[in-house]
């Protein structure tokens, strides 16, 4: 029966781990994950990233909302290193609050993503039935309705802000993670030691967080990692529509927003938030890869 | 096979059902009155009142929604609140446009991607496989209105090499309608080129480390040839269904690229709707579209199991 | 031989293509707009941008010159009764409609009987002082007011004064997809978001005098966009330039920037009586005059108006004969702001201001919260969609609010709606009986001259209580190529091709 492929490469599930695996598993992986240069080069990207978001208020040499009549829109100099926008801030200082924002965005709405739709998906992968007809039609459903569109719509009908636009991409988001889980779950059920915790009567809940979990914990965190890529991707599209974070609070997507209208006098202010996101997102993207080639070696 | 289309078919109504309706509910939670909008400057009370009237909004959301389903029934999906056109008429006008995009959007994602893809494969672990994965991550990494945004600055502000924005039809002028689309439809392929390539490249490099490829290798034959006529095609199953799951994000890729290049199409069409809370056309719209996804999701099925022989004998 | 053989032949392969290529002949007028049309029905018609096609595709009764006063176009001569009750036009003769079909008041009366009578009309309230409309003879008609109408004459130079062509009058659904007028252009095709095609009607009246052949308008809404296709030649002209290019098109030698101060502008409106939200500080005189004084309006011109946001102290446009030029300018004091908000009780305020996000009014937002931070009050910003906006303002949902009015050529048009207890844009729900009774009488009076003395007491009433604080001027900046010639630009921002041409 032909499955349409999940995000993460379509290939079949890893074999479930028994949970009792010994620490030396994990240094493998570790070790792994070390030798991969793209995948260290990621982490770097997304450490950097974190610490410019956490550290904003004390690296940044200017006010980030505070404007200046008298410095419009001019070109990088030594005052200001990326130049500055409309109303006289500086972008390098808006660039730095904006990490928070997206960093913020694409965290966060992941996390919605995750804690409604791992559940969902253990449940339909595991108990069938009628639980997963309706799990799946609704995700399905979401599925069928492209990614964008129902960011857009959920965006709109809560009202543009940046808690919105993470609610919004969240939802959208869940049902990748529907399908993922419920796959998983589905392969791990099948396992002979889980029909062995059976016999020996242990409780649904008690398999699924023992057996079944820690299995499905580990492409669930390459998922992660490349969704929150397309989180933050989307949540600048967003801001980008109007839909996100509004003006004068940064946010790289508003920022690009405000940007295209200057592109002639002022392409430092696309340039700057636009490589920005370029250099995030890629991040989190090598991130993600090298966590799927050390978790599961099947890949190479 | 006919099972599984059928089986396919009875599954697709439910979700287009469930579709519809979650589209419905979103669009009567959305805050503003769509008639205030449609009222423009004047705001006439009187008009707001008729209006209101007309497109049932003042009655119960369930009746509105069987009131729509009737309707949608009979052909018609409603006309637009803001310029009293046709529905049908609006999607016929627009689907050729992201149609055209979406193709050659596409013919430059196959094109960039599966070669990328199939070299990467063939010459994994070197210098050049490692440079295509960066080159194809990179692509994916972009923002595509950005990459729009940029490439509009430099292509056609600064050099004045192709048009900025709008629409050709191909019937009017068939080479400026290509060089029209040109930009956003690289802007929207190459991110799916992307993607297209890291896939191919995992489908390639799993065919390739199997037991009948090492056979055709120990046979004697060329390494060119058993990548092309064995390898590929056996490749070409995942390849497939990952080519359903990306003419979604093609979709969706599509309303921002339109955005930023102005192209009268589809994705344009559901934004300005949503912001002008035209209702109509949101939904007749989205249904559209998710009637063509499933459509595709389907095609993308039969083809799998025509492909791949041994699905074809159960 | 051979080799001059070949020659010509590439040549003409040469000529041929280069010949498919120019697509576009001579004489056509693309023009660039800032939003796509909505219905092309003057009954239904609800938006400015509408009016920029309309003022091409039909004829109203009467027409604007650039200084605001009434011209002929499809009546010749008009007269008012003695009682102001009855308005007699005079009609063209020898007008033919698009269709052909003859012009006549037997078609006026058609039309503005459909205006005041569909459904859906937008044209109702305007044409509400209209007690029925009379067929004196072919070319005269008569309008019998309920009561005199000083405003009547500016609304049917307006969409309630284009007449379309009787036949087609019977299927409204045909109307808002092929407007059959009688304006100098005809209705080609319409795609929407893409571009509305006009044509050369050549029965029109006044034919001798439209050099233009073909007419293809464009919405992009996109402002960077629009002006990157005037400039890439894709566009001969574009309405609605963004201030922020203003230098770069002044500066460019292929482009010429024209712009004139229009009858609109743009405000701050206080929620002072509109639902609960209504009661803030804002409801005391003293706090409003003292937001406005702690605006600088030659600022908010200079910095994100490039100075084409020329700043004003009323509703009514420096072109019109009714403005008041010895209303003061309230320039900005912060001390004494901060004296009247000390006065007030209220040293320290915060106040949430409302408005729909764009580039520019984001910008001016931002600005006045800077501004006004100085004086003490902290302004809270909530962008919306416009639609949401709206919405806001209909429920008193605000506590002040940004937004703008594209203005009429009548004075009671920019005051009557906004300022009256009653009237349907006055979202801050402001109420003043003297204001009443002078705007109401204004409406009654025959001339300027009556009127006059009426709206001036009327503005400097609204000055000194400011439920609505005025901006700037709402500007109407077109950018267009060097090759467009003898385009003159007028104050309600309409684009009249009579005697424009494009240079091959």
């Amino acid at each position: 029966m032909a499955t349409p492929a999940t995000p993460v490469a379509p290939r079949p599930a890893a074999p479930p781990a028994d949970p009792e695996a010994p620490p030396r598993r994990r240094r493998r992986r570790l070790a792994r994950f070390m030798r991969n240069r793209a995948a260290v080069a990621g982490a770097i990207i997304v450490l950097i990233v974190i610490v410019a978001a956490i550290l904003a208020p004390w690296l940044s040499p200017y006010d980030p909302v505070q404007a200046s009549f008298m410095t419009v829109r001019q070109a990088p100099s030594a005052a200001h290193w990326f130049g500055t926008d409309e109303l006289g801030r500086d972008v390098l200082t808006r660039l730095l609050w904006g990490a928070r924002a997206s960093l913020l965005a694409g965290v966060v709405s992941v996390g919605i993503a995750v804690a409604i739709g791992v559940p969902l998906g253990l449940a339909a992968g595991y108990f069938g039935g009628l639980v997963d007809g309706i799990v799946s039609r609704i995700a399905d459903a979401l599925l069928s309705i492209p990614f964008l569109i129902l960011a857009i719509a959920l965006a709109a009908f809560l009202g543009p802000s940046l808690t919105n636009a993470m609610a919004a991409i969240g939802i959208s988001a869940m049902p990748r993670f529907v399908r993922l889980t419920r796959g998983q779950a589905i392969s791990v059920k099948a396992e002979e030691y889980v029909e062995g915790a059976r016999a020996i009567g242990l409780g649904h809940y008690r398999i699924i967080v023992r057996y079944v979990l820690p299995n499905v914990l580990p492409p669930i965190i390459v998922q992660a990692s490349l969704t929150v890529a397309m989180a933050i991707i989307a949540e600048a599209s967003l801001s980008f529509l109007g839909l996100g974070q509004l003006p004068p609070a940064p946010s790289w997507g508003s920022m690009l927003n405000t940007a295209k209208d200057f592109v002639s006098q002022a392409p430092w202010m696309s340039i700057f938030p636009g490589v920005a996101i370029f250099v995030a997102v890629l991040g989190f993207n090598l991130l993600g890869d090298g966590l799927r080639d050390a978790l599961d070696p099947r890949e190479s | 096979m006919l099972q599984v289309i059928a089986n396919r078919l009875l599954v697709a109504v439910p979700t287009l059902i469930l579709v519809s309706m979650l589209i419905f509910g979103l669009q009567k939670l959305l805050p503003g009155d769509p008639v205030l909008a449609m009222a423009g400057e004047d705001q006439d009370a009187q008009v707001i009142a008729t209006l209101r009237a007309k497109y049932h909004l003042d009655e119960p959301v369930p009746v509105q929604y069987a009131l729509w389903v009737r309707d949608v029934a009979h052909g018609d999906l409603g006309t637009s609140l803001r310029t009293d056109v046709p529905v049908t008429t609006l999607i016929a006008q627009k689907l050729p446009v992201t149609l055209q995009l979406a193709v050659m959007a596409m013919l430059f994602a196959l094109g960039i991607g599966i070669p990328a893809g199939i070299v990467s494969a063939a010459y994994r672990g070197t210098a050049l496989d490692y440079g295509a994965n960066v080159f194809a991550l990179s692509g994916m990494s972009i923002p595509n209105f950005w990459l729009g945004i940029m490439l509009i600055f430099l292509v056609s502000v600064r050099w004045h090499l192709l048009p900025s924005s709008g629409y050709v039809s191909p019937i009017d002028d068939f080479w400026l309608s290509i060089k029209t689309m040109l930009m956003p439809a690289f802007v929207l392929g190459a991110a799916l080129g992307a993607q297209l390539m890291r896939h191919t490249r995992s489908a390639m490099l799993s065919v390739l480390s199997a037991d009948y490829i090492r056979t055709a290798r120990a046979k004697g034959l060329l390494r060119g040839r058993v990548i092309v006529r064995h390898a590929f095609r056996n490749a070409l199953i995942p390849i497939v269904t990952v080519l359903a799951l990306l003419f979604g994000e093609l979709l969706a890729g599509a309303v921002l690229t339109e955005q930023v290049f102005t192209i009268p199409g589809f994705g344009k069409l559901v934004v300005d709707a949503v912001f002008n809370r035209d209702y109509a056309v949101v939904q007749g719209v989205v249904l559209v579209t998710a009637l063509s996804f499933i459509v595709v999701n389907l095609a993308a099925d039969v083809l799998y199991i025509l492909l791949n022989p041994r699905l074809r004998r159960s | 031989m051979r080799t001059l053989m070949i020659a010509a032949a590439l040549m003409t392969g040469v000529l041929a293509t280069t010949g498919a290529m120019a697509q576009t002949p001579a004489q056509t007028l693309r023009i660039g707009l800032q939003e796509d049309v909505g219905s092309l029905d003057p009954a239904r018609s609800a938006q400015v941008v509408d009016r920029i096609v309309f003022a091409s595709l039909c004829n109203a009764l009467v027409d604007i010159g650039p200084d605001l006063k009434f011209v002929p176009m499809l009546a010749t001569s008009w007269t008012t009764s003695a009682d102001g009750k009855t308005l007699t036009f005079k009609l063209r003769q020898g007008v033919k409609f698009q269709d052909g079909e003859p012009f006549n008041a037997a078609a006026v009366k058609a039309n503005l009987d459909r205006y005041r009578t569909l459904p859906a009309s937008n044209r109702k309230s305007e044409l509400a002082s209209v007690d029925h409309v009379d067929v004196v003879d072919p070319y005269t008609v008569a309008i019998v007011l309920k009561a005199p109408d000083a405003a009547l004459l500016a609304t049917l130079s307006d969409r309630a004064g284009m007449m379309l062509a009787p036949n087609t009058l019977a299927d409204p659904a045909g109307v808002a997809t092929h407007p059959v007028c009688s304006g100098p252009y005809k209705f080609v095709q319409r795609v929407q978001n893409d571009r509305i095609v006009l044509e050369k009607f050549d029965g029109y009246w006044d034919a001798a005098h439209y050099p233009i052949q073909r007419v293809i308008f464009q919405p992009i809404p996109d402002s960077t966009v629009r002006l990157a296709n005037l400039r890439s030649g894709s566009l001969d002209m574009l309405e609605r330039l963004a201030p922020s290019d203003v230098n770069t098109v002044k500066q460019d030698p292929n482009l010429r920037f024209v712009s004139v101060s229009g009858l609109g502008f743009y405000d701050v409106t206080f929620n002072v009586g509109n639902g609960p939200r209504g009661n803030t500080p804002l409801k005391d005189k003293r706090v409003r005059e003292a937001f406005e004084l702690a605006i600088d309006r030659d600022a908010i011109n200079h910095v994100i108006g490039a100075g084409i946001f020329t700043p004003a102290n009323q509703a009514l446009p420096r072109s019109s004969p009714y403005y008041d030029a010895a209303l003061p300018f309230t320039h900005r004091d912060v001390a004494k702001a901060k004296a009247l908000l000390k006065a007030a009780g209220h040293e320290h305020l915060d106040i949430e201001l409302t408005f729909g996000n764009s580039t520019v009014s984001s910008q001016v937002a931002q600005m006045l919260q800077a501004m006004l931070a100085e004086a003490g009050i902290n302004l809270k910003l909530r962008p919306t969609d416009y639609a949401a906006a709206l919405n806001a303002a209909h429920n008193g949902d605000f506590e002040a609010l940004f937004t703008g009015w594209s203005g009429r050529v009548d004075p009671d048009g920019n005051l009557h709606q906004f300022n009256t207890c009653a009237g349907n844009l006055n979202y801050g729900h402001y109420c003043n009986a003297k204001v009443d009774r002078l705007l109401n009488d204004a409406r009654t009076k025959p001339d300027v001259a009556a009127r006059k003395p009426l709206y001036d007491a009327a503005v400097k009433l609204l000055a000194d209580e400011d439920p609505i604080v005025y901006l700037y001027a709402q500007p109407w900046p077109f950018a267009l190529s060097k090759k467009v010639q003898g385009f003159t630009p007028y104050p309600d921002g309409l684009i009249r091709l009579r005697g424009v041409s494009v240079k091959g």
